[in-house]
């Protein structure tokens, strides 16, 4: 989302000239920049350039290292976290986050320890996420591969079929939806979500597929006796992995948030299994004096969506091939 | 044009008829409607049997679902089962009150991403601009009920801490609102954390477009042949760049009209506000199929016509674009 100025290409490694307003500082590359008199002719597969640009970007980095720490704390919950999700402890009731007894995010009425429920919670949140982004990524690439690839009527069909599924009123399905079908099952959730969210995608996928069909490697491919699967699946989708990967990001943030909202309303993941969502609600009816059972579980969702997007940014600048690095 | 409107109305009347035959399905096939009924203390079989006799829950669910297209058709959502009363005016309710909602939260925020978006392309890598980059990530990572949430605690933790209540944290009016202008000023100050909390995230995501838009707007060649011609700055930001650049930015705008709802649904819960979303999980316990496939039908109708309205303002404003 931060555009930074799209500098013409050059050829390799001359640097770009200053043709930004004057005074204008760069986003987030400023400080690491190569003196600007090296001259480097050394060859650079796509993937070290996307690696070198990606590293550079400081928030995104940082994003992707915090975001790896949760999600490795996440799926070792029931090592790392210093109680179990359910452990009642009434002599601890109500304490406000402190660093005695470990209990970071406070603990609840019942003596409940805040910080292993976020944990645990992270991993039910993170675990519906992981799969809405799966699912949906499949369903949208092969849908969009196929339309791209094939044209004519198939790619109508499959065209109308995604234009009906961005008509439809996604919310009103979904609460209905959730409530009817989800049954507070994580899996079930996650199958709904992956259902509504696979259409940006498909369209995009689509999109590169028609130009790449024309170009001269898959008409080699082609030459060669190559069947349409493996023109589609070995030559041309690896040219379309930048923009899934990005659109991927983003499906995982909505992920997250909408799994959050459904649990918190109540239709989303059933109370017993910890989602954030769930805390969230449950955190809820004692808002006024234990502030922390809202505050805590909702910063820890915050900061995961927030990382999410961040490192989404990041990728989305590194693959631009319109963004020159210097 | 026309028949572009036409043919995106006709491709939604299906899309809403199944929605709401398998809606009314999966109601009827996951509980008894009558449940409350029998409840009732002095309650013979007999009146159940006659119940459900005259409502037709003895039919199969096919014809059972033509009958209530039928009502529909005729100007109507039909009657509650349990209570002869019909679901209409408790719709039409809701619908108004949280369209109240909507419609400010939508104003507002347009209002102000436009503001922040031009300010932050004209001073493009500022400090300003950064601020608002990264507070609009932060909005775009922030689900809209946890913001109420934020506001609700931080409202009562300021009355808890020196008694002033700044803003109500539920409800839609006092007990004795008044009446005419006394009553709107009561509602606004109801509305206000609402109102914020639903804001919040369209303000993020409108002042992204508008900044991008605007951007690309200012270094084109007819801005610059404004400039050379010596007009004042603010009459080239205002008259030139700023009515190309909120192209996009109504669209979006509009386009987002749907989330925009789903997001109030979701505030009302957390308000306790008697609108759309507290219609949907009161009548949700209750098993009857009809006050939810009313809700169902309003809600898509809704976000139907905002999407054509945003496609037909799309071809308005910029007359390159072409529909076939």
């Amino acid at each position: 989302m931060t555009e930074r100025p799209v500098t013409p290409r050059h050829e390799h490694g001359i640097p770009a000239p200053q043709d930004q307003p004057s005074g204008a500082p760069q986003l987030s590359d400023g400080a690491d920049e190569l003196p600007s008199n090296v001259v480097e002719v050394e060859a650079r597969s796509q993937w070290q350039l996307f690696r070198r640009k990606f590293f550079r970007h400081k928030l995104a980095m940082g994003s992707l290292v915090f975001l790896a720490l949760i999600v490795f704390a996440a799926f070792n919950a029931e090592r790392i976290a210093p109680y179990s999700y359910d452990e009642i402890d009434v002599l601890r009731a109500n304490t406000p986050p402190t660093f005695e007894g470990f209990h970071f995010f406070g603990t609840d009425q019942l003596g409940r320890d805040y910080f292993s429920r976020v944990l645990f919670g992270t991993q039910t949140s993170l675990r519906v996420a992981g799969l809405v982004a799966v699912v949906s990524t499949l369903i949208g690439t092969v849908t969009g591969a196929i339309a791209g690839y094939y044209r004519g009527w198939i790619d109508s069909v499959l065209m109308r079929i995604t234009d009906l599924v961005i008509i439809i009123p996604a919310l009103a399905i979904l609460l209905v939806a959730a409530s009817f079908f989800g049954q507070g099952d994580p899996l079930r959730i996650a199958i709904i979500l992956a259902l509504l969210l696979w259409t940006s995608l498909a369209r995009i996928v689509r999109g590169v597929f028609l130009s790449l069909r024309e170009k001269e490697f898959v008409q080699a491919a082609r030459a060669a006796g190559a069947s349409d699967l493996r023109i589609m699946f070995r030559h041309m989708l690896p040219n379309t992995i930048g923009p899934i990967v990005v659109n991927m990001t983003l499906v995982l943030a909505a992920a997250i948030i909408i799994e959050a909202t459904l649990s918190f309303l109540g239709i989303g993941v059933n109370p017993p299994t910890p989602a954030l969502g769930v805390l969230i609600n449950d955190g809820r009816s004692s808002m006024q004096t234990l502030w922390w059972l809202t505050i805590m579980p909702g910063l820890a969702l915050v900061a995961i969506a927030l990382s999410i997007n961040f490192v989404g940014d990041g990728l989305r600048d590194a693959l631009d091939p319109t963004q020159q690095e210097s | 044009m026309l028949t572009y409107a036409l043919r995106r109305t006709l491709i939604s009347i299906p899309v809403i008829l199944l929605a709401t035959f398998i809606t009314f399905a999966a109601i009827s096939i996951s509980g008894d409607p009558l449940a409350d009924l029998r409840q009732l203390p002095n309650i013979t079989q007999e009146q159940i049997d006659n119940v459900r006799e005259s409502r037709g829950l003895n039919d199969p669910l096919p014809s059972q679902y033509l009958r209530w297209v039928e009502q529909v058709a005729q100007g109507g959502f039909g009657e509650y089962l349990i209570s002869p009363r019909p679901i209409w005016p408790d719709l039409r309710r809701v619908l108004g009150n949280t369209m109240q909602l909507v419609i400010a939260a939508e104003v507002i925020a347009f209002f102000i991403a436009v503001a922040l978006g031009v300010l932050s392309a004209k001073r493009q890598y500022s400090v300003f601009d950064y601020t608002t980059t990264t507070l609009s990530f932060i909005g775009y990572s922030m689900p809209a009920f946890l913001f109420a949430l934020f506001l609700q605690v931080a409202v009562v933790q300021i009355f808890v801490r020196t008694g002033v209540r700044v803003f109500p944290i539920g409800n839609l009016s006092s007990p004795n609102p008044g009446t005419g202008l006394s009553f709107l000023l009561d509602r606004a100050w109801h509305l206000v954390l609402p109102i914020a909390s639903l804001a919040i995230f369209s303000v993020a995501s409108y002042s992204r477009y508008m900044r991008a838009s605007m951007l690309e707007v200012i270094n084109s060649d007819y801005v610059r042949t404004a400039r050379a011609k010596g007009l004042p700055e603010r009459t080239i930001t205002t008259r030139h760049s700023m009515r190309n650049a909120l192209i996009p930015t109504v669209t979006i705008a509009a386009l987002s009209f749907g989330s925009l709802l789903g997001g109030a649904i979701v505030i009302e819960t957390v308000f306790g506000l008697d609108g759309m979303g507290r219609y949907f999980f009161q009548q949700l316990g209750r098993r009857d199929p009809y006050p939810i496939m009313g809700w169902l039908t309003i809600v898509a109708i809704v976000i139907v016509v905002f999407n054509l309205i945003a496609d037909i303002l799309y071809g308005y404003l910029d007359p390159r674009i072409r529909y076939d």
